[in-house]
C-alpha cells in the first residue's frame, strides 16, 4: 500500500531578514545572506518551503583572544593579533560567506577601546572584506551603548545585523540602527516570554519585526542545548501558527559556547573540539538556526557539508 | 478565536440610517473601525427595518468590499437574499445560517457548496428551540450529516448552539457551553463552533459583563469563532487573556498588544 506523508498546514511563516548590502542597494558588499522565510517547521521540506539554507558566519575579535584553547588558534596562527589580517584569511583562505566580529577589546576589562577607535576599525574592516558583516559589541552595556551607535553609524547603508540587544538595554541600540538601516539582534536568556516582550519593544521603537534576529543563547551539547532546543522550537510553532512577535530567524552563538566545554578542551584528544562544535550546530540546525556563528575552519567545512547535503536535495 | 465583526446590522441606528441614504462611507468607517479592532470577519444584516434587503445586501457588500478583502458573514434567514449577497460578493463568504430543517439544508448547503461559501448551522429547527443539550446535539447531528451527504467539507461547517439571554433561559445556559465541546466529537475532521455573543445579555443592565464572561466560559469549552463587538475593549482583553491560559498563545508583557499587532 501508498503511504501518505501526514503534514501540517501553517498559516504563518518566519520572516526574512536579508544582511549586507550590494552596491545596488546602496552597500559594498559583494553579496547578501538571507536567512528565514521558513513556511515549516526545520528541515520538513515536504511540509511548506524553506527558501533559504541556514548560514555559518566566521567568528573575529578586534583583539587576539587569550583564552581560546590551543586547538583553536592554531588555524589562525598569528592573524589573530590583527583583524584585518584575520578577516582575510577566513574570506580568503577558508571562503567565508559571513564575518563576524566581537568588539571584546572595548570592554572595560579588556582594553576599553574607544568607540572612536572600534568605528575606524569597522571602516576599514568594510574595505578590507567585501562579505556581509556582522557586528557584536563587548557585553558591557554602557559601553555598548557608546559603542554600537558609533559602530553602526561608521557600517551606514551596509546592512549589518548587529547587536546583541537584550531587555534592560535596547533603546540606544535600536535608535541608531533604525537610523542607519541595519538589523538587530535581540538577545533573550533561554526564556521565550522576554523574547516575545523584547521583540515588541524594539518594533514600538520603530525597528520593524522584519529587521529582527533573534538570539534564543544556547547551551553547547551536553550543556542544556535541549533547553534552547525546546525555547526554538516553541518559538517556531508559535511563528508558523502566525504569531508575527515571535517570527523572526535565530543566530545561535555556537562557538562561544562549544569550545567552553570541558570536552572540547581536552588536550589529549585535540580533534574533539571541532566535532563538539559541528554536533553542536548541526543540532542547532534541526532545532531551527538560520545562522550560526562558528570559528573553527574544520568544523565549519563540515557543517557547511552538513547543509549542503540536507537542504541540497530538498 | 475567529472574530466576526457584528457591527454592521441595520438594526442599530447609524447602519439603518446609512442604509436608507446609501451612505457608503458610514459601512466602510464601521468596516474598518472593527477590523483595527481585531475583527477577522465582518457581519453583514440589513436589519428588520430594511424594505429591500435583495437590493441593500449587495449594496453593504460592494461598499466594504471597496475597503477590506475580509471575509463577509452574510447575515439573513431569507434565501433570495443570501444569493443576492453571494453574487456580489468578491471576499470569501460564510453563511449565516441554517437551519436544522431539510429544505433549509437541501437548498443553503448546495448553495454554500455552488460559491464556495462556509456555513453556519444554528441548532433550532421549525420544531423551535431546543431545550436541553441532547436536542442540540441532535439537531447538530442532522445538519453535520447533510454536510457529509452533499460533500460540503466539515472544516468549513460552524455550528452554533444557540445563545439565549440569561434573564430568560437561565437553565439553559451551562447546557449551551457543553454542547460546543460535544459539537466537536460529532464528526472526524471536527466541526468549528460559533455563537451570537450578544443575545446572553438581551435586555439585562450589565450586558458587558455578562458578554465577556460568558466568552470567557465558551472559550474555556473549546468555542472556535464568535460574533461579537469588536470594539468593547474589555470583552477583546478577555478574550486574549482566555487564550493565553488556554496556552494558545505565548505570553510575553506585553501579550494585550502583542495579539493585537498579529
Amino acid at each position: 500500500m501508498a503511504w501518505e506523508l501526514m503534514t501540517e498546514k501553517w498559516s504563518g511563516e518566519v520572516s526574512t531578514v536579508t544582511i549586507g548590502a550590494t552596491k545596488e542597494e546602496g552597500g559594498t558588499r559583494s553579496h547578501t545572506l538571507k536567512i528565514g522565510g521558513e513556511k515549516s517547521l526545520p528541515c520538513l521540506f515536504q511540509e511548506g518551503n524553506i527558501p533559504h539554507e541556514p548560514k555559518v558566519a566566521f567568528e573575529i575579535w578586534d583583539i587576539a583572544p587569550l583564552d581560546w584553547p590551543a586547538e583553536l588558534m592554531l588555524p589562525y596562527a598569528e592573524t589573530l593579533r590583527d583583524p584585518l589580517e584575520w578577516a582575510n584569511k577566513c574570506v580568503r583562505d577558508y571562503k567565508a560567506q559571513g564575518l563576524c566580529i566581537r568588539l571584546q577589546g572595548a570592554h572595560p576589562d579588556f582594553g576599553d577601546k574607544s568607540p572612536e577607535e572600534e568605528a575606524k576599525l569597522i571602516r576599514k574592516l568594510l574595505k578590507e572584506v567585501s562579505v556581509p558583516l556582522i557586528i557584536l559589541g563587548c557585553g558591557d552595556d554602557a559601553k555598548d551603548n557608546l559603542l554600537l551607535p558609533a559602530c553602526s553609524e561608521a557600517a551606514k547603508g551596509e546592512r549589518c545585523l548587529i547587536g546583541c540587544a537584550v531587555q534592560d538595554n535596547y533603546k540606544t541600540i535600536a535608535t541608531s540602527l533604525l537610523a542607519d538601516g541595519h538589523n538587530i539582534i535581540a538577545e533573550s536568556p533561554i526564556d521565550i516570554n522576554i523574547a516575545k516582550q523584547l521583540n515588541i519593544l524594539i518594533s514600538d521603537m520603530g525597528l520593524p519585526l522584519e529587521r529582527i534576529v533573534m538570539n534564543p543563547t544556547i547551551g553547547a551539547l551536553g550543556y542544556g542545548l535541549e533547553y534552547a532546543y525546546s525555547i526554538m522550537e516553541r518559538s517556531r510553532l508559535a511563528a508558523l501558527s502566525g504569531d508575527k512577535t515571535v517570527a523572526s530567524p535565530f543566530i545561535c552563538f555556537v562557538a562561544q559556547e562549544s569550545w567552553r566545554a570541558k570536552e572540547a578542551k581536552n588536550e589529549n584528544s585535540p580533534e574533539q573540539g571541532v566535532i563538539w562544535e559541528a554536533l553542536t550546530a548541526t543540532a542547532l540546525i534541526q532545532a531551527g538556526a538560520d545562522l550560526l556563528i562558528m570559528r573553527h575552519p574544520k568544523a565549519i567545512q563540515k557543517v557547511n557539508q552538513y547543509i549542503a547535503n540536507l537542504f541540497g536535495g530538498k | 478565536m475567529f472574530i466576526i465583526g457584528e457591527l454592521i446590522n441595520g438594526m442599530y441606528d447609524n447602519i439603518g440610517r446609512a442604509i436608507k441614504e446609501k451612505d457608503k462611507k458610514e459601512i466602510q468607517r464601521c468596516a474598518l473601525e472593527q477590523i483595527s479592532c481585531g475583527a477577522d470577519a465582518l457581519d453583514i444584516n440589513c436589519g428588520p427595518a430594511s424594505k429591500q434587503p435583495l437590493l441593500d445586501m449587495p449594496w453593504l457588500i460592494e461598499s466594504v468590499q471597496e475597503v477590506t478583502a475580509k471575509p463577509l458573514c452574510l447575515d439573513s434567514s431569507n434565501l433570495k437574499v443570501i444569493t443576492a449577497g453571494l453574487k456580489a460578493a468578491k471576499n470569501k463568504t460564510i453563511i449565516n445560517s441554517v437551519t436544522a430543517d431539510s429544505e433549509k439544508l437541501d437548498t443553503l448547503i448546495p448553495l454554500a457548496n455552488q460559491f464556495g461559501a462556509q456555513l453556519i448551522g444554528i441548532t433550532i429547527s421549525k420544531k423551535g428551540i431546543p431545550q436541553n443539550k441532547d436536542q442540540r446535539l441532535e439537531l447538530a447531528a442532522t445538519i453535520v450529516s447533510t454536510c457529509v451527504d452533499q460533500g460540503f467539507p466539515i472544516e468549513n461547517l460552524y455550528l452554533d448552539p444557540i445563545v439565549l439571554p440569561v434573564n430568560v433561559a437561565q437553565a439553559q445556559l451551562k447546557d449551551i457551553l457543553e454542547s460546543i465541546r460535544e459539537f466537536k466529537i460529532i464528526s472526524e475532521p471536527a466541526p468549528k463552533t460559533t455563537l451570537g455573543l450578544s443575545n446572553v445579555s438581551q435586555s439585562t443592565n450589565a450586558r458587558n459583563l455578562i458578554n465577556r464572561t460568558f466568552l470567557t466560559m465558551a472559550i474555556a469549552y473549546g468555542l472556535d469563532s464568535a460574533i461579537l463587538d469588536p470594539k468593547d475593549n474589555q470583552l477583546m482583553d478577555s478574550l486574549i487573556t482566555a487564550e493565553l491560559i488556554l496556552n494558545k498563545n505565548i505570553y510575553c508583557d506585553s501579550y494585550l498588544e502583542a495579539y493585537r499587532k498579529k
